[in-house]
């Protein structure tokens, strides 16, 4: 964890007593709706459905224990006992009133957090792979270069007010975990010949209403400039990027307008005037920030813990869960546990107060105290004993947390949808439900394999359908709610020749209480066309096209149409 | 005679601002008086613009490139620029170039839609005058210029980052000017 010193705590202390001046001056009416609009955004306050929404950042994902009971202590206090985990790594709270958001900000800066650029046209929370520092394929500890980003765009004065948001991804190790193509700006450390570390920068990625997989700007950005070029290519957006549409506004589109190519003479030509400049990244900068962290005190063990592998041999749920929750670890002897936020019948990433509390215990005892929020929208313990794992499992049991789906088509990404928010144009969470209750044998769900399902309420994307293996979108047809399925998505290159794409609309969208219907058939055609268990459901849909899944849900839909159809004729 | 912002304090303003008139066009040339003139006159009007008496200065939408007076800034009292909107952030990138890139050290004023909330990241990208929007009180909105102590980024007003001054005996230590 980035422990902040002085001047970081009096940046967000700071920015607590400016907000609460405006919330004063809007609440005595000497600021107008629209004024304060601009204001609040900044500090994560979104007018919603209910009430306003306050998001509040967990910079890259990373929380302390002692974080997380604050947001417990936020969701008992101001809230209805709960909060939502967003895909940005983020934490939500969908009830507070507006009057109480500065005492909410207050109580986050007494544990080093803030709301600051959650939401507005601004640079947002840094996302990363939710197994940075621990993965066995690291390059670099992308926390340290989330947290080196984090500080440089925090009240960026020249950024504040871009033409859209601006979503940054560093991705720290070979296999992209962080989904650097489809975002505003991806950063994936890389290593050249000599061994020195740089970034290959993406830019005008994105999801959203015009998906595209972002385009390379650099294949090697060597580390002491990456603030310089950053620069360089928000400048070039803040200028020329679309202010005349909204839908049009983002870099993406910039990027596209321009052609890549051009896009890139004029970051070049920008960042001709500012390299080598004052904000081209010192190691000695590197090395503080890298020094704030702190680091878990790892025991020396011998290797692979002889007890455990005896557990996993005599239990079979347990090697179940420890099979598909725990994620590999650099140093031996050790895993991280993921805790998953998908059990059916809960909305995906929801957390009770009782539960954020459970968890920070479990924390404290088991992973040294941190933990981490994964844009999957569960939570990671990271660097737990393998001998500790089989009474970690019991405890997570009891609090409802060990759904061993991690991977598997349950583990459903899912925005908050129609349920909450104010923009979607349909339910997400009910139809995530749905599936999951569908699904729910697990010797059916390990057999399908790998599976990446995601659901949008809106064509805002919260919830990535773009690069689901099958994506759910909501649609709105006059005044109805409908669902298009996209299959072929895939959020980045996490394993060999799987490079991030874009899902395709198999064809004309379905009534809710017919996805769990369409997914079934969509899962039978995999099941019948692969070669073997190796071939997941993605490599058969790019192997074969959309074609065949398509003919079987569209022909046997008809087909079961007309027989229910029939059968209400004949009731 | 409007008040403005100047150098942190409320000054009245002897600069008179000329738009455009609503088709376009331009608007009559006042015979005497200081004025800050819409980009399109001064591109049009030159010679008589230089040719009268009273100071001369010139305003830059946010859609207008900066480059296109660089060359003439040493013949303007004032610079302005307009926010037209204050979601329009274009204007910090314009006043970035024009003091980084172009050098123009005098008057830089922000125009348009902005108030206090917005005085901190303006006067940090350079604007050191301020034209707040009809009903703001310039002197309530000074304390603004306080909201911050700080500031972690390379800017205009601090031209090093924290990151190079944390360890240097001057807090605004020049090692890169």
């Amino acid at each position: 964890m980035y422990r902040y010193d002085e001047i970081d705590q009096r940046m967000v202390d700071e920015r607590v007593v400016q907000f609460r001046d405006q919330t004063r001056r809007f609440l005595a009416g000497k600021l107008s709706e629209d004024d304060f609009r601009s204001l609040r955004l900044r500090n994560g306050l979104y007018i919603q459905r209910y009430a306003p929404m306050l998001r509040v950042a967990v910079p890259y994902g990373l929380l302390t224990s002692r974080q997380l009971r604050t947001l417990a202590h936020i969701a008992r206090t101001w809230d209805r006992g709960y909060g939502h985990f967003s895909t940005r790594q983020n934490i939500q709270f969908n009830w507070p009133k507006l009057e109480d958001a500065p005492d909410i900000l207050a109580e986050l800066a007494k544990v080093q957090m803030h709301a600051i650029q959650t939401s507005g046209n601004s640079v947002r929370n840094i996302t990363t792979d939710h197994f940075a520092g621990i993965a066995r394929d690291e390059i670099v500890d992308s926390f340290v270069w989330c947290e080196l980003l984090r500080q440089w765009s925090t009240f960026h004065p020249e950024f504040s007010y871009l033409p859209r948001k601006f979503k940054i991804a560093v991705n720290g190790a070979q296999a992209d975990r962080a989904a650097t193509y489809l975002h505003d700006i991806g950063l994936h450390a890389v290593r050249n010949a000599a061994g020195e570390v740089g970034f290959r920068v993406i830019v005008g990625g994105g999801m959203g209403r015009t998906p595209i997989v972002g385009h390379v700007m650099q294949e090697f950005l060597p580390w002491p400039h990456l603030l310089t070029y950053v620069e360089a290519v928000m400048r070039v957006y803040n200028r020329y990027g679309r202010r005349d549409n909204l839908n049009k506004a983002r870099i993406k589109i910039l990027v596209k307008e321009r052609t890549p190519e051009r896009f890139r003479e004029e970051v070049d030509a920008e960042w001709a005037h500012l390299v080598d400049g004052p904000g081209t990244l010192t190691e000695e900068e590197v090395r503080r920030v890298e020094g704030r962290f702190t680091r878990p005190a790892y025991e020396r063990l011998p290797g692979d813990d002889p007890g455990h592998a005896a557990r996993l041999a005599a239990e079979p749920a347990f090697a179940a869960w420890a099979k598909r929750n725990v994620h590999p670890h650099k140093v031996p002897g050790y895993g991280a546990v993921t805790l998953s936020l998908k059990k059916t019948g809960v909305p995906p990433g929801d957390a009770t107060a009782d539960q954020m509390d459970a968890v920070a215990n479990l924390a404290d005892r088991y992973s040294l105290g941190e933990l981490r929020i994964s844009h999957e929208q569960n939570l990671i313990l990271a660097d737990v004993r393998q001998s500790d794992l089989h009474k970690l499992w019991q405890d997570v049991k009891v609090l409802g947390f060990a759904t061993p789906n991690i991977g598997l088509l349950t583990n459903i990404i899912c925005c908050p949808g129609g349920d909450f928010c104010s923009l979607a144009n349909a339910k997400s969470i009910p139809v995530a439900q749905a599936i999951q209750e569908r699904f729910d044998h697990l010797d059916y769900l390990y057999d399908i394999g790998e599976f990446d399902l995601n659901i949008s309420g809106c064509m805002n994307s919260c919830g990535h359908h773009h690069v689901g293996h099958i994506g759910i979108l909501g649609v709105d047809k006059n005044g109805e709610e409908w669902y298009q399925i996209s299959i072929g998505g895939n959020q980045g290159l996490t394993r060999p020749g799987a490079p991030a794409a874009l899902g395709k609309v198999i064809g004309p969208s379905f009534a809710r209480e017919q996805i769990p219907d369409v997914i079934e058939k969509l899962i039978g055609v995999y099941l019948e066309r692969r070669e073997s268990e190796v071939e997941r459901f993605i490599d058969v849909v790019w192997r074969t096209g959309i074609e065949p899944f398509k003919e079987h849900v569209y022909g046997s839909h008809h087909q079961g149409h007309e027989r229910r159809q029939r059968s209400l004729a004949t009731a | 005679m409007a008040v403005i912002i100047k150098g942190m304090n409320v000054v009245n303003d002897p600069w008179q601002r000329l738009e455009l008139n609503a088709d376009g066009s331009l608007p009559p040339v006042p015979p005497a008086g200081d004025i800050i003139v819409p980009l399109a006159m001064w591109q049009r009007q030159r010679e008589e613009l230089l040719a009268r008496p009273g100071r001369l200065g010139v305003w830059l939408n946010s859609n207008e490139e900066p480059a296109a007076i660089a060359e003439d800034l040493r013949l303007f009292g004032v610079v302005g620029v307009n926010f037209p909107k204050v979601t329009d952030g274009r204007g910090y990138s314009i006043a970035c170039l024009l003091r980084e890139r172009y050098g123009w050290k005098g008057e830089l004023r922000a125009l348009g839609d902005i108030w206090r909330d917005q005085l901190f990241f303006l006067a940090s990208c350079g604007f050191n005058a301020f034209a707040l929007r009809e009903g703001e009180d310039p002197r309530e909105a000074l304390a603004a210029f306080g909201d911050f102590s700080e500031t972690y980024q390379g800017s205009v007003a601090r031209p090093v980052p924290l990151f190079r001054r944390r360890h240097l005996p001057s807090p605004d230590g020049m090692e890169w000017l």
